[in-house]
């Protein structure tokens, strides 16, 4: 799991740029699927086939980052934000471009930090005229954030763990599942942080019977938090709603079955904010029973996201022992 | 001149009828076929069934407007928005109602009884009303009634060298566009579309992601030009006069990388100028054309209009020729090399 996820979060692959991050993923499923192809969104969709009902699980590719609207004469670069970016977690941040450019932020002279906003901000590359930035960026390219992961006791710390973790679960399940009655689409999807745009084209080609984000998922288990009762460490969580869902009950409640059959830990996700991919996915066609297996994460959107390796190890369990015996 | 035609035309969000007649009776000589949807969009279809690849490239027909909402005793009319409208572009224009074309003129308290404070405060929509010169209701109802759609009443002039005002250029201009793109003829399935009711929420095109599926979506759009005084350089949006404008990005889509990259290789081969759309606000029909199925590559062409969703807007006539020529000889490059991959 290690080697994949350091591979993975390094991996620049922000909302409509996924190639990077696809074409890892392909390599490494492809010796496990029947069949993988990309979709005309960019969405990876591998196949195990099995003459069950067609069960879709969703991770997305995507992460966070800031796209080029404006360069000066004197090189620096005006931006936006691309997915839910918040203008104080960029602060002494390094980004990185697709060709390799760094870029640190700075800001206009503020009477008020307060007063940090996009429009008061710019990138600096380095280059000392519009020329020279041209060279290496043009307007409507994307940086994100530059920063390995790293280890901390039983937890991973990275740049993208949204939902690079996702990711990595589905592929460990997808590696070890030997085989199973049901039809499994595991699909890694596109653009999901600006509005799991991915899962809707997919799961419309899909048609599926059932669905599954594989998402991360907020924490109240820090300081002051807000109220909010999952934890790292204990389990992952069986999505009771998000923001875009409410899961149906047979998802959750079969869920648990599992989880409790085989012995394990889990925890409910009553996310109020932010949404997943099964949104799109329990909208498609006539409407799909859908829900979600998510890994409890702190500083979401942030540089430093972190993750429980013993909650993803068991959202690897749960979902093999799910796929291997669920009934839709 | 069509651009004209479909300037002076009204078709406020939900009744195009009058710019669908006219793209109709314009084109129907150009194309194999020519349908309409049950919302409404308009479908211009050229090798579509026979050829590959298949091209569908829309413009919306819908300008933005008000809606009658209340007649006063007196014979006033009160309203609300069709579509994003600021409030402070409204007062003192003159405007049409319903399908006869009632004029009328939008009005406010007048300065002279306003208090100091008063003058102060920007009007907002419950404090103007329309005059149609009437003095009691019943008088009121016999010209209009509830729910007739308001447009502006604008004259299309010509300003300067090869400038052009008029209302609703978000979307004629792509219109205007479009036409001209579908009375040549192209070695590939081509379907046009004009569609309704973009500036409530792009709800004409929801339906026709659903109806086609084809291998590119072209959306386009009149979009705002920010070339102005009081906006600064890196806030702007496009300029008016450079060319077509490429979005990077707004609230309904992440456009097809290769095809925005094309588009560029062939602007700077054949000389056209050509910019990107640095503003990245706003929503088009492009969302709903990109994920109505199961996915198609889509990106958004525009052409940089000043002042859109006002009762008068500008656009150069030279931005409009380039959007023309730089989709024509992309589809040429289709022909040839197939979509961007």
């Amino acid at each position: 799991m290690k080697e994949i996820l350091t591979k993975l979060t390094r991996l620049y692959g922000p909302s409509g740029h996924e190639e990077f991050v696809r074409d890892a993923i392909k390599e490494m499923v492809e010796p496990h699927c029947d069949e993988v192809i990309v979709d005309p969104l960019g969405n990876l969709i591998a196949h195990k086939k099995g003459s069950g009902p067609k069960l879709m699980l969703a991770a997305h590719m995507d992460e966070i980052g800031v796209m080029v609207t404006d360069i000066d004469k004197e090189g620096f670069l005006r931006f936006t934000k691309v997915g839910g970016v918040s203008p104080h977690q960029l602060l002494g941040q390094r980004v990185v471009f697709k060709n390799g450019t760094f870029g640190v932020f700075g800001h206009e002279k503020l009477d008020d930090i307060k007063d940090l906003k996009f429009e008061k901000m710019f990138i600096d590359i380095g280059a000392t005229s519009r020329e020279e930035a041209e060279e290496k960026v043009s307007l409507g390219d994307v940086a994100v954030f530059d920063r390995d992961l790293v280890e901390a006791g039983d937890r991973w710390i990275a740049k993208g763990l949204d939902d690079r973790a996702g990711c990595a679960v589905l592929i460990k399940v997808l590696q070890e599942l030997s085989s199973s009655p049901n039809d499994i689409y595991a699909v890694f999807t596109v653009q999901e942080e600006v509005g799991t745009r991915g899962a809707k084209t997919s799961a419309y080609s899909i048609e599926p019977d059932l669905g599954l984000a594989v998402d991360v998922t907020l924490v109240g288990d820090t300081p002051k938090a807000p109220t909010n009762a999952v934890a790292l460490g204990k389990g992952p969580t069986i999505k009771v709603k998000d923001a875009l869902v409410l899961a149906h009950p047979q998802v959750k409640e079969s869920l648990v079955e599992v989880a409790k059959s085989h012995g394990i830990p889990y925890q409910f996700e009553i996310l109020d904010n932010g949404g997943t991919d099964a949104g799109p996915i329990h909208l498609t066609k006539s409407g799909v029973k859908s829900g979600g297996v998510s890994i409890p994460c702190r500083y979401v959107h942030s540089p430093t996201e972190m993750v429980s390796k013993t909650d993803m190890d068991n959202a690897v369990k749960l979902l093999k022992a799910y796929l291997t015996s669920v009934q839709v | 001149m069509l651009l004209k035609e479909l300037s002076e035309a009204v078709a406020v969000s939900s009744r195009e009828d009058e710019v669908r007649t006219l793209l109709k009776e314009h084109l129907s000589s150009s194309v194999d076929e020519v349908k309409t949807d049950r919302l409404g969009n308009l479908f211009c279809y050229k090798g579509w069934k026979e050829s590959q690849p298949k091209i569908l490239i829309a413009a919306h027909m819908d300008e933005v407007g008000l809606m009658v909402t209340k007649i006063e005793k007196d014979g006033f009319l009160r309203f609300q928005p069709v579509g994003s409208l600021d409030p402070r572009v409204l007062v003192s224009k003159p405007v049409v109602i319903g399908k006869e074309k009632v004029p009328g003129v939008i009005g406010a308290k007048p300065i002279h009884l306003q208090e100091p404070d008063e003058r102060k405060k920007a009007l907002d929509f419950k404090d103007l009303f329309i005059d149609i010169g009437v003095d009691s209701k019943a008088e009121a109802e016999g010209l209009v009634s509830l729910g007739d759609l308001v447009a502006f009443s604008t004259e299309y002039e010509e300003l300067g060298d090869g400038i052009v005002k008029g209302k609703a250029f978000d979307d004629r201009a792509g219109c205007a566009v479009l036409a001209e793109i579908l009375k040549r003829d192209y070695r590939l399935g081509l379907a046009g579309v004009f569609t309704v009711q973009e500036e409530v929420g792009a709800r004409g095109a929801e339906v026709v992601g659903k109806t086609l599926e084809p291998d590119l979506t072209i959306v386009l759009e009149g979009t705002t030009a920010a070339d102005v005084p009081e906006i600064e350089e890196h806030e702007g949006s496009t300029k008016m006069g450079y060319g077509p404008a490429l979005t990077i990005m707004d609230g309904s889509v992440l456009p097809h990388r290769p095809t925005l990259d094309k588009l560029l290789k062939i602007a700077e081969a054949n000389d056209i100028p050509i910019q990107f759309r640095r503003s990245t606000k706003g929503f088009t029909d492009a969302g709903s054309l990109q994920r109505g199925r199961g996915g198609i590559p889509t990106v958004v062409v525009s052409v940089p209009c000043r002042y859109i969703h006002s009762p008068a807007c500008l656009v150069d006539t030279k931005d409009i020729e380039n959007t023309v020529a730089l989709i024509v000889e992309f589809l040429r490059s289709v022909e040839q090399e197939g979509v961007p991959s």
